[in-house]
């Protein structure tokens, strides 16, 4: 064999050695990279995908815990009545509607607060920390004290406000139930939502803005152009977080109407709720879980892969 | 040389490491305390009581320093909450056998079918070895509303049936008289020639919450006075017979006719606030309602109000019979302790100590006949007691209904699945109250509700 | 325009502006400040036609919460809460690095993971957790609250810290290396005191949220490891008025978290900002 092919074999060796290592190099890499994430991860897999698991054996079952003994494998027949349940139907709407009114009008006015927060005037400080004192409250006192002080169709602020006006008392978690709890519960997120745009807000390059001033852009083509295009991720991230936590909204509808009157302003939590603790029927509560589970998961995904490709643009 | 961009970087790091190691330098001192806490601090039993947060209960726990004098080895850590929560939980654990709790507050519903579960201890022995503790003195009907098979399986804390409140200034100043046994008729007429929603008075205070032990515990004794019911003696479901039919529309049309505002989430507070702020003419509810509309401290109307029995229409008497109890889970490990305190909570001496330390008013009604012997007592209680009594020796099915009925219970069914087929169909005539429904769309829902329970029971009875 | 006018309309434009701004803060502050009224009056001027505007202000709730036994109930919030952000912090901030700096294969599907936790309405597996806690012995333990307290707040945490680690600028992280620094080494000098106020945003966030959590703490707790909010809700009483004394309650309920929220608002607007420095 001539000194060549030697070479090109002994080359290819080495290549081959070298992709090996390298191979391995980056197994090894992926391992460590993956070390500090395991824990994490760790963690929320045993801590919510176990009792997932067991909520889904549950909902295979018929188990009463009020009449203990009849605890059977029925297969689907759970569902199958949960897909003839009016009552989950009309609770779903409730969820959905409740959800997204809420961070659609929280974010609407989180939005026109943090601008007008983000002018400089005298006492700015203190104002701000007015409007973020809702979100710090104890949500559990300030239900009470929305449907107690608030909203009581006798003794309650609002309608004593509208008295003073001359306008009939209103009965607000009776007449109203949803509209009452839409309003504690933008109430309560304005202030997050508020936070998020501020930020927002705060982390506009200056220069960029005074440059456009110069330019002799008006404060509303500013805005349109720059600002808000600038704010769409902080708002993405707003409603994306604003909808996990609003959809499994339970404080509210507990204290403050009971999701009635009849299940008027019941959402999925609250009624789910009343399967497992008012009805004892755990079978039925589990089998709903579940379903919630996999709608939430079918929309989020959705809203999820155009959120990330919108960060993935932005990296 | 690279320099890291500015961003207060040193500051920020002393900040959160100090904060960091304050709050597990925190976390750690008070996880010592807990640590020793949770073990039973020292010497004696601990006994966990879960009650219901009303005023007669928090009393008790205001006057939990006599127990403990009387018994220096028993620590009681109490567990209180509002009416619905703390059922929830309470049977949650005594169902799952879960364990926490050695005492337990329960009423009148549960006890029958969780000594039937095996789910709590008879008390009968205990009450047998305790000299003095006379459960002979217990009402007759409440005695017998928490045996089973003659025993007593939990004891009452206070009993109460159900009366119609009046304002006698009122019904003085109009020239109306209230009769001795009224009607739901003549107590429609009442409402009627007192209501002015100008004022923002009504004529009547009528519960309209959802919830089976709450509308649904007054609508029941008004349909049983009508005829009707929630089952037949077959286990058919008769919330649509005519008799139980009437029952239902004339509790709702008076209620929106000539009652309250925001009736549909009024509950006995919303109610007892009303009334004892004088914005209501009469106030049908449990006669347990005098310790607050008595009470001169929260109360403008105190010393100005009559009490006659519940309305009735077919009847001799409509009013409900409900006791709140206490109970030993049979998971309990410290059974003699929890007898301990339970007897305690129960006995005369209690009565006497709640008279004499807090005020007569405030003594647990309803639950023995020697309260009502106790001078100071008969003083306070003039204007109520021969009602209250009158009203509870009469809440017995036979005088409160019109035929027979295959299960316990007056205001409620006492089956397991009532709490939740009374929450269901207490939905939907909250729901009617409101307007948002009619009431013939929610009887008819609530038929449905009840006949599903009904087949159940109607196929056990079959076998 | 001239220049005055323009300034002019500024001016006034910006004195509409301001009294709007505060007319709009005052009125979301309004339920808490009657909240806090209403901690100092007795119970029938709490809930009284017409409202009650001008009283004799009374220490008398405030003393029945305190005398009635809260500290048990404080010191479970703080064990449950403190240790709790702790936990999170100490597991979320490696995961997020190995989201971000030095990142895993699958990072998208790693995080729809996380938040996908999130979506699981907690009354769905409240049963199942509790008849499991209760098999277990552990219902109305303190620790039971905190694993699930950090489960709750993780994946927030972990998505959060990530966008701050993400504004960390690649010379940093490279001059780092160059200097042979590890990963402990790294994480401990050079990035955590970068994203501090993004670190302190987070966990002002956790700590919200773990204190005021309710559903998990009313079911799984009984009388040993009961927190703050379940004291709230029994004072609560179906018989009788208590809006008076639970105003009270709430008010000294709340007093820590709102205290931490005034004091680190500017950190936490900087937290969740981060990146601004251009």
């Amino acid at each position: 064999m001539s000194t060549s092919t030697i070479d090109r074999l002994e080359g290819e060796r080495r290549q081959a050695r070298k992709d090996a290592s390298d191979r391995a190099v980056s197994k090894a890499e992926g391992w460590r990279r993956r070390g500090p994430l395991l824990p994490a991860l760790i963690f929320t897999v045993i801590v919510t995908q176990l009792p997932f698991l067991v909520t889904i054996w549950y909902s295979l079952r018929s188990q009463n815990l009020l009449r203990p003994g009849e605890d059977l494998f029925v297969g689907l027949s759970n569902y199958i009545d949960i897909a003839q349940d009016s009552t989950f139907r009309q609770t779903a709407l409730n969820s959905v509607v409740i959800t997204l009114g809420c961070v659609l009008v929280a974010m609407v006015l989180g939005i026109v607060l943090a601008l007008l927060l983000d002018r400089p005037f005298l006492g700015r400080g203190v104002a701000r920390t007015m409007l973020i004192t809702p979100f710090l409250v104890m949500p559990v006192a300030t239900s009470v004290l929305w449907s107690i002080a608030l909203l009581n169709p006798t003794y309650g602020l609002f309608n004593w406000v509208l008295g003073v006006f001359g306008i009939e008392a209103v009965d607000w978690t009776s007449t109203y139930p949803v509209t009452a709890i839409l309003m504690a519960l933008v109430w309560q997120w304005t202030p997050f939502m508020m936070l998020l745009v501020l930020a927002g807000l705060q982390a506009q390059a200056k220069d960029v803005l005074e440059a456009a001033a110069v330019d002799g852009a008006g404060p509303w083509r500013v805005f349109r152009s720059i600002t808000l295009p600038h704010l769409r991720r902080y708002i993405e991230l707003g409603v994306l977080l604003g909808v996990i936590y609003v959809v499994n909204t339970f404080d509210q509808i507990y204290l403050m109407t009971a999701g009635g009157p009849g299940t008027a302003s019941a959402n999925l939590p609250f009624y789910i709720y009343q399967r497992a603790f008012l009805g004892f029927d755990i079978g039925q509560a589990a089998a709903m879980g579940v379903v919630v589970v996999i709608a939430t998961i079918i929309v989020a995904s959705a809203a999820l892969r155009l959120i990330f490709r919108s960060f993935e643009v932005k990296e | 040389m690279f320099r890291p961009p500015r961003s207060g970087s040193v500051q920020g790091t002393s900040v959160r490491a100090r904060a960091a190691a304050a709050t597990a330098a925190v976390a750690l001192a008070l996880t010592g305390c807990a640590g020793a806490g949770a073990v039973g601090g020292g010497d004696g039993e601990q006994i966990v009581v879960a009650i219901v947060s009303n005023p007669q209960m928090q009393d008790a726990i205001s006057l939990q320093d006599e127990f403990r004098a009387a018994h220096p080895g028993i620590d009681v850590r109490f567990v209180s909450l509002p009416e619905n929560e703390a059922r929830a939980k309470i049977t949650a654990s005594v169902a799952t056998g879960g364990g926490e709790f050695d005492v337990v507050m329960i009423s009148n519903y549960e006890t029958p079918m969780w000594a039937e579960n095996g789910w709590i201890e008879n008390l009968q022995p205990y009450i047998d070895g305790t000299d003095g503790y006379d459960a002979e003195d217990f009402v007759p009907s409440v005695r017998e509303a928490l045996s089973s098979d003659g025993d007593m399986y939990s004891v009452p804390f206070y009993g109460e049936s159900s009366f119609l409140a009046y304002r006698t200034d009122l019904f003085e100043q109009a020239g109306l008289e209230m009769p001795a046994n009224p009607t739901w008729d003549e107590v429609r007429e009442l409402a009627a020639d007192l209501h002015d929603p100008a004022e923002d008075f009504s004529g009547i205070c009528l519960r309209g919450l959802a919830g089976w032990g709450e509308d649904m515990a007054t609508m029941t004794t008004a349909m049983n006075t009508f005829g009707g019911g929630w089952f037949d003696a077959d286990w058919n479901a008769t919330l649509d017979s005519p008799e139980s039919r009437e029952g239902i529309e004339t509790y709702i049309d008076t209620l929106r006719s000539y009652g309250q505002p925001g009736a549909a989430t009024s509950g006995f507070g919303d109610c007892l606030t009303r009334f004892a702020q004088g914005q209501s003419a009469m106030w049908y509810d449990a006669t347990s309602m005098v310790s607050s509309v008595e009470d001169p401290s929260s109360s403008t109307v105190a010393g100005k109000v009559g009490y006659v029995p519940a309305p009735v229409a077919e009847t001799e008497s409509a009013g409900w019979l409900y006791s709140w109890s206490l109970a030993i889970p049979s998971t309990s490990e410290h059974k003699d302790a929890a007898w301990d305190f339970v007897s305690w909570m129960t006995d005369k001496d209690y009565i006497q100590l709640v008279g004499e330390e807090i005020g007569w008013e405030r003594v647990p009604p309803g639950s023995r006949l020697s309260t009502y012997e106790i001078p100071e007592f008969a003083e306070v209680s003039q204007a109520y007691a021969d009602a209250t009594l009158e009203s509870m020796n009469g809440a017995t099915q036979e005088s409160a209904m019109t035929h027979d009925v295959p299960y316990p219970g007056i205001q409620f069914v006492g089956i397991p699945e009532f709490q939740d087929l009374g929450t269901r169909v207490g939905q939907q005539m909250s729901a009617a109250i409101a307007g948002q429904v009619s009431v013939d769309e929610a009887i008819a829902q609530s038929q449905r509700y009840a006949e599903t329970v009904a087949e159940t029971y109607r196929a056990q009875e079959g076998q | 325009m001239s220049d005055t006018t323009r300034a002019y309309r500024r001016r006034t434009t910006g004195g509409v502006l301001t009294t709007l701004t505060w007319l709009l803060a005052i009125g979301f502050f309004f339920p808490v400040l009657w909240m806090a009224m209403t901690a100092f009056k007795q119970e029938n001027q709490a809930a009284s036609d017409p409202p009650t505007w001008f009283f004799t202000p009374t220490l008398d709730q405030f003393r029945a919460v305190i005398e009635g036994g809260s500290a048990t109930y404080v010191g479970n919030s703080v064990i449950a809460t403190g240790v709790s952000t702790v936990l999170v912090l100490l597991l979320g901030i490696p995961a997020a690095y190995a989201l971000s700096i030095r990142p895993v294969e699958k990072v998208s599907d790693v995080l729809f993971f996380f938040i996908s936790t999130k979506m699981l309405p907690v009354v769905a597996v409240i049963v199942p957790i509790y008849v499991v806690a209760g098999q277990l012995k552990v219902l109305d333990n303190i620790w039971t609250l905190v694993v699930l307290y950090t489960a709750m707040n993780l994946p927030i945490a972990v998505w959060m810290m990530r966008s701050f680690f993400l504004e960390v600028p690649g010379e940093v992280l490279e001059a780092a290396s160059v200097d042979g620094a590890g990963l402990m080494r790294t994480l401990r000098s050079v990035l955590i005191p970068m994203v501090a106020p993004g670190i302190a945003a987070t966990a002002l966030i956790c700590v919200i949220f773990a204190w005021n959590e309710f559903f998990f703490a009313l079911n799984l707790t009984a009388s040993r490891a009961a927190t703050v909010p379940v004291l709230i809700v029994s004072t609560m009483t179906s018989e009788g008025l208590f809006l008076a004394r639970l105003c009270a309650a709430a008010l000294l309920a709340s007093l820590p978290v709102i205290i931490a929220g005034w004091v680190a608002q500017k950190q936490l607007v900087r937290g969740l900002s981060m990146g601004a420095i251009k």
